[in-house]
């Protein structure tokens, strides 16, 4: 089992009182909370601060937690024996447990009669984030999904155990898409049902297209020429290359519109692929280039900022 | 380490469940929820049926309201009013996304 330092999460000493570390806990909450945070880094660290504040606001778990001792945050160290009597298991047994799920279990193990009555339970709901790829979301097809998931033991102490499972994602699926995976949570308790497993979609970002709903952007280079004299340039899409006739006179900014070249929406239609066009300059010219491009400034009579001289808009 | 086979069901999903269901899964009381259908952050299926029927994408909205309230320690107001700000700042986040898709 890995030393987590919980006063170090929360920033606080650790002679901190309990008003301090409620504080403290409330500030780190507002600035981490997935639910709430801009910081990408937010939600893993809102879990350390959330797993902190667990143990720490609860008198007895924070008596136990400081008796472990102050060691470096990442150090593996074993529990001491009366804990493994607490939790009716043996050395090996806290191998795979997190030391949050040790303090999670703190309270309900060892802890005076259980209650008579102890009604059938559901099993837990787990949530987890899958990263899929534009071409995954478009030609759909499986994935494979990892996570670590708890398990409860008898004394209801939680191991982590990995687990894969391999999912199709559906036609119209994109980033934030939630899928349930029915029955696949943590199993009920006295023969309650089993949990379901959410996993949400978290589109990676691609290197040439931008989506927007069912539809995609790329950005579309020209050179000079190929704007002014027009162009069949090849454009990729997702479903192989296709030809783009540019016509002369195409502006930067210009938005040619490939139809049906998008992604399919929910619904089973379509969306475009939208090429935006930005004309490049060589950044540095050949002696040829450069004769051409003066004889062309001395010849042409092309003002593109005459406006400014009228006040009217271009 | 086991893989297993999983045919998942997406937002489109149609089944429903009823507002006891919700509560068990995500820890809220039915008044809890009750509050959030009242203000329209969940919405029953169909709104004839008695007792109302959620469709069980609910599950999600009803569970982040449940880490909202035990996070920052809210009454059931504050979830309310926590709730419709995350979902109005999910919405604006989605709107930007698209927009600095559309720009370059």
């Amino acid at each position: 089992m890995k030393f987590k330092d919980y006063y170090q999460a929360l920033g606080v000493e650790r002679g901190a009182t309990a008003d301090e570390i409620k504080k403290s806990y409330r500030k780190l909450a507002h600035k981490y909370h997935p639910d709430v945070s801009k910081d990408p880094a937010g939600e893993e660290k809102f879990k350390e601060v959330a797993e902190a504040y667990a143990t720490l606001k609860d008198p007895e778990k924070r008596q136990a937690y400081d008796d472990l001792g102050r060691r470096p945050a990442g150090e593996s160290f074993t529990p001491p024996p009366d804990w493994q009597q607490r939790f009716h298991t043996d050395e090996a047994g806290f191998e795979d447990v997190d030391l949050s799920d040790l303090f999670a279990a703190f309270g309900r193990a060892g802890h005076g009669p259980r209650p008579r009555k102890d009604p059938p339970r559901r099993g837990q709901d787990f949530e987890i984030t899958a990263p899929v790829t534009l071409e995954q979301i478009f030609h759909g097809g499986e994935i494979e999904v990892r996570a670590e998931l708890p398990e409860y033991d008898p004394s209801g102490l939680a191991h982590r155990v990995a687990r894969t499972f391999r999912i199709t994602i559906p036609k119209g699926a994109g980033d934030g898409y939630r899928l349930r995976l029915a029955g696949k949570g943590g199993p009920g308790h006295k023969g309650g049902p089993v949990g379901d497993l959410y996993v949400a979609l978290a589109l990676q970002p691609h290197p040439l297209y931008r989506p927007s709903g069912r539809d995609l952007y790329i950005d579309l280079p020209l050179t000079p020429w190929e704007a002014a004299l027009g162009a069949d340039v090849e454009i990729p899409t997702l479903a192989g290359s296709v030809t783009l006739k540019v016509k002369p006179g195409t502006q930067s900014g210009h938005k040619l519109r490939l139809a049906r070249r998008g992604l399919t929406a929910k619904d089973g239609s379509i969306g475009d692929l939208y090429a935006l066009v930005r004309i490049d300059v060589p950044a540095t010219l050949s002696p040829a280039e450069h004769d051409l491009f003066v004889q062309l400034a001395a010849l042409s009579g092309f003002n593109p900022r005459q406006h400014f001289k009228s006040g009217e808009p271009a | 380490m086991n893989t297993q086979f999983s045919e998942p069901a997406g937002q489109g999903d149609t089944r429903v469940c009823r507002i006891e269901y919700l509560a068990e899964v995500s820890g809220l009381s039915t008044d809890e929820i009750e509050d959030l259908v009242a203000i329209g952050l969940i919405a029953p299926a169909d709104e004839a049926v008695r007792p109302p029927a959620f469709a069980l994408c609910c599950v999600l909205t009803v569970k982040t309201a449940r880490r909202l309230r035990d996070d920052f320690q809210l009454d059931r107001h504050g979830v309310a009013l926590a709730l419709t700000l995350v979902q109005r700042i999910r919405e604006l986040q989605a709107e930007l996304k698209a927009l600095q898709a559309r720009l370059g």
